[in-house]
């Protein structure tokens, strides 16, 4: 198992390099530069070559590719051309805000969506079944930004009973130690705070989780009809298991193999769909910075994010691989 | 449903009904409230649309570092409130000596920075001898473009650096601890306006030192960076306002100055000041409907009946700083041909597309710069629409119909002048091809792409424009035509010279002449077609009172009231 985990870490290294070459021949093959996107309508032909020269962008890829792999090694990665901070600190100021927030989405994805699936096989073709089944549909098929601004617009705008906007309200001061506001609060000992954090991820974390909910309710649903049609369920039952014995110890644990998979793979998703929820939120995480970065062509930092978006997804991944072990003790990793 | 999953489904409820309808009680004392009259109690969270860059007026060009920073740093002249008027800020009066090249400036003897520390004569120099002696990437063009646009370069310009090689900049001199005397190389009638630029602010020089604000790192990839932490902690100025906190991303904290030496003008109520960055428009607009925010900056017209329309907010205008034109590059044929450039002009209909597509907030513009501007001449040659005479023009001029042009617009963007540019875009082409013109489309993306066609003279006709940075004529007229430039292809010495006289001109009647002649010449060459000016718009709400709207942005939260409380 551990010789796995350490394999798997290993060949982490060639897919980063791989990764971090696709990425920076994008980034730099998107048209134009970052010294105009800077300038804008100020740009004069000396300044943008003097902005070139300085940034180094006037040498061949391939040297500007091996500088930066250089710096790689050194944990350097770059700075913003925009707020001309280094990379490394925007990325540590930033991620704790989107991890929390896929954090919250996926609770809610699993707390409702495992519910939900269970319930709708369990009542096969039922009323339940067939709800669920046009709820799903229509969460997967929702436009996210459409969904935020309507969950924006009936529950802060009209009710008035959630924030729409931020992580904490602006007045409210809090150490941030650690950069998640919700455990920040706690470490504090500030209760009121807490709930404010949670207040404010409510609606970012429903628009945000919607799809996978959806995703995760069918394959719980599909999981679970598959394992109740299973022998050893009948057999379970059969030697006289209480129901809710045979529910928990046979159909749950092996139905939620798949349903774990799916939660891992989701997490791709959930980053990307981060990008468009954090903007409509002003949540200020890696979402938002990636979207500023392309509008600045901010090589740095789009070189930067989505290298650490690619890795969180590897990473996961692998959790999901090895969690595999746990649930089922039939899988054996070598 | 087994039960553990019937017991979590009731949290989930549970929770969600807890957390919304929880905070409510919380929050709604906490809101707004300014209650006694005179008493800076209140508390406003201006909504930006992006984190400032740092908090060091002369490293930055960006507006939403310059709204901050002037909040909290004052110069020695200001404008005044919601015009373009040189009035006396730090300094109480000035003269100028008789070759225009020194200015003596008397200082205010009852200010202190922020950090206790006297504001003097030596604090003054001290702030001018940093922005003259910063080296190396601080000489990057991106860094220091304003210094750059009114001094030109350095003590030891790098040559590599982008900055130009001369400076104006002479000297610094400290006549007496109230008294401090500038020194220029060249006259410069723009001078004074330019001391108002929130760039040309002070800065406390023990904060300066002790947070190492000219320690600066250039990294691997040529990037400046301040490595001190004074423009990110420590800003210490002597303005209205003190910097709190900062929390990158989230909201930039300040409150109100007690020992403030303007106290007497400072007539608003706001106790707490928070700018807090929403990128989204939709956002904004939504954020200031629950109350989150209680105004914004750069209201989208598509919004503007919502706003209106809403009895808890309201909208106020900027004055227009800005110009919206086609230009139309000579290099480029047939544009080399004044006749066509005229038909091009008569062709359009200007009035149909700014009241179509501006929601009333824009005018017809008649040349390149707004009325707001001195120099502005009243009597310049007007292209009335009347495509007859366009087509008439042409025919004349030996042209067979249609005359084949092309005519770019930029995509993903809104700007002031264009909100969205595609909209004047299929309008004039509509017009053009109606009376005599086939027109070839063209687009990209704003930035880069777009502007670095424009600016590469790649485009022909193109939909442009410019937001002024200050009051003075050659912001506009002379950013455009003073030198030859690949955007517009023409080398004209005549409109040239007269720039170039009317910018060093002291005498400031004669200056006025000088730029309505300028503006005559221009519009006479027509070197493209200015066709709008905008007011943009902020949107607050109805309790606040006293925002002045500034053609330049320079808009002091001091004199702001929020009323009553919440």
């Amino acid at each position: 198992m551990l010789r796995y985990v350490v394999r798997r870490l290993v060949l982490l290294v060639p897919i980063l390099i791989g990764l971090s070459i696709l990425v920076f021949v994008f980034v730099r093959s998107l048209p134009g530069g970052p010294a105009i996107a800077l300038l804008g309508e100020r740009a004069t032909q000396e300044s943008v070559e003097a902005i070139e020269r300085e940034l180094g962008l006037d040498k061949p890829v391939h040297e500007q590719y091996l500088a930066y792999a250089g710096n790689l090694l050194s944990g350097d990665l770059g700075a913003s051309i925009q707020t001309r901070r280094p990379v490394v600190d925007e990325l540590k100021d930033r991620f704790p805000a989107t991890i929390e927030l896929g954090f919250a989405a996926m609770l809610f994805a699993i707390l409702a969506g495992v519910p939900l699936g269970y319930v709708a096989a369990k009542r096969y073709q039922g009323f339940l079944d067939q709800s669920s089944l046009v709820l799903s549909l229509i969460g997967i098929s929702f436009p996210i930004f459409f969904l935020a601004l309507i969950l924006k617009y009936v529950f802060a705008v009209k009710l008035g009973w959630l924030p729409s906007i931020g992580r904490l309200d602006v007045t409210r001061t809090l150490e941030h130690p650690t950069g998640f506001y919700t455990l920040d609060a706690l470490i504090a000992g500030d209760f009121p705070a807490f709930m404010d954090a949670v207040r404010h991820l409510v609606l970012p974390a429903i628009a945000l989780g919607t799809i996978p909910l959806a995703i995760v309710a069918r394959i719980t649903r599909a999981a679970t009809l598959d394992v109740l049609s299973e022998d050893y369920v009948r057999t379970a039952r059969a030697k006289g298991l209480a129901p809710s014995v045979v529910d928990r110890r046979h159909v749950m644990r092996n139905a939620l193999l798949p349903v774990v998979t799916i939660v891992g793979l989701q997490t791709g998703l959930l980053l990307t769909g981060a990008i468009l929820t954090e903007r409509v939120f002003a949540w200020p995480g890696l979402g938002t910075m990636i979207i500023n970065a392309i509008s600045f062509r901010d090589y740095a930092v789009l070189q930067g994010g989505l290298v650490f978006f690619a890795l969180i997804i590897v990473l996961v991944n692998l959790l999901v691989d090895v969690s595999y072990a746990f649930l089922n003790p039939r899988i054996r990793y070598r | 449903m087994p039960k553990p999953f019937r017991l979590l489904a009731l949290a989930l409820v549970l929770a969600l009904t807890l957390v919304a309808c929880g905070g409510d009680d919380g929050e709604s004392e906490e809101e707004g409230g300014g209650d006694d009259a005179g008493a800076a109690t209140a508390t406003l969270t201006f909504a930006t649309s992006a984190d400032p860059v740092v908090l060091d007026g002369a490293l930055v060009s960006d507006g939403e570092s310059l709204r901050a920073i002037d909040q909290i740093f004052e110069g020695l002249v200001t404008l005044a409130p919601g015009g373009t008027e040189v009035v006396p800020n730090l300094a109480t009066d000035w003269t100028t000596s008789e070759d225009g090249l020194d200015w003596t400036f008397n200082l205010r003897d009852d200010v202190t920075f922020h950090d206790g520390e006297a504001f003097n004569a030596d604090a003054v120099c001290y702030n001018f001898d940093r922005w003259y002696n910063f080296e190396g990437s601080f000489q990057n063009p991106a860094a220091t473009y304003y210094w750059q646009t009114v001094f030109g370069g350095f003590k030891k310009t790098d040559p590599d650096s982008g900055a130009p090689t001369e400076s104006n900049f002479k000297s610094c001199t400290v006549d007496d601890e109230h008294t401090v005397t500038i020194s220029l190389n060249n006259p410069s009638s723009s001078f004074l306006a330019a001391m108002a630029l929130t760039n040309f602010t002070f800065g406390s020089p023990k904060a300066l030192e002790e947070y190492d604000a000219n320690e600066g790192r250039v990294n691997a990839e040529g990037i400046f960076r301040a490595t001190g932490t004074y423009g990110t902690e420590h800003p210490i100025g002597t303005g209205p306002f003190m910097f709190e906190e900062w929390v990158r991303n989230d909201h930039l904290t300040m409150t109100r100055n007690p020992d403030y030496w303007g106290e007497e003008d400072a007539t608003g109520n706001i106790q707490t000041l928070i700018f807090q960055p929403i990128p989204d428009n939709a956002a904004r607009l939504q954020a200031l409907e629950t109350g989150e925010i209680q105004g914004y900056d750069l209201v989208e017209p598509q919004d503007m009946e919502t706003i209106s329309g809403n009895p808890d907010l309201q909208l106020l205008e900027r004055p227009a700083f800005n110009v919206g034109y086609i230009g139309m590059n000579q290099a480029q044929k047939p544009l080399d041909d004044i006749e066509v450039r005229k038909a091009i002009a008569h062709a359009i209909n200007r009035q149909e597309v700014v009241d179509a597509f501006y929601a009333g907030q824009g005018e017809v513009a008649t040349q390149f710069m707004p009325p707001e501007v001195f120099g502005y001449a009243d009597d310049v040659t007007t292209y009335d629409y009347d495509p007859d005479k366009a087509k008439q023009i042409l025919e004349d001029a030996g042209y067979t119909l249609p005359v084949e042009i092309d005519f770019a617009y930029p995509t993903d963007v809104s700007r002031p002048y264009m909100p969205v540019p595609q909209d004047n875009f299929e309008a004039m082409v509509a017009d053009l091809e109606e009376c005599c013109f086939k027109v070839e489309k063209k687009s990209a993306i704003w930035s880069p792409d777009y502007l670095d066609n424009v600016d590469n003279g790649r485009y022909g006709l193109y939909l442009l424009g410019w937001t002024g940075d200050f009051g003075d004529p050659d912001n506009f007229v002379g950013t455009f035509f003073q030198t030859e430039q690949p955007a517009w292809g023409f080398d004209n010495k005549e409109i040239f010279d007269c720039l170039d006289a009317a910018e060093t001109e002291v005498d400031q009647d004669a200056r006025v002449a000088k730029y309505e002649e300028c503006n005559r010449l221009i519009m006479d060459f027509l070197p493209g077609l200015p066709y709008v000016h905008t007011k943009p718009a902020l949107a607050f709400n109805a309790n606040v009172t006293g925002y002045q709207p500034s053609p330049v942005s320079l808009e002091p939260f001091s004199i702001v009231t929020v009323e009553g409380g919440a």
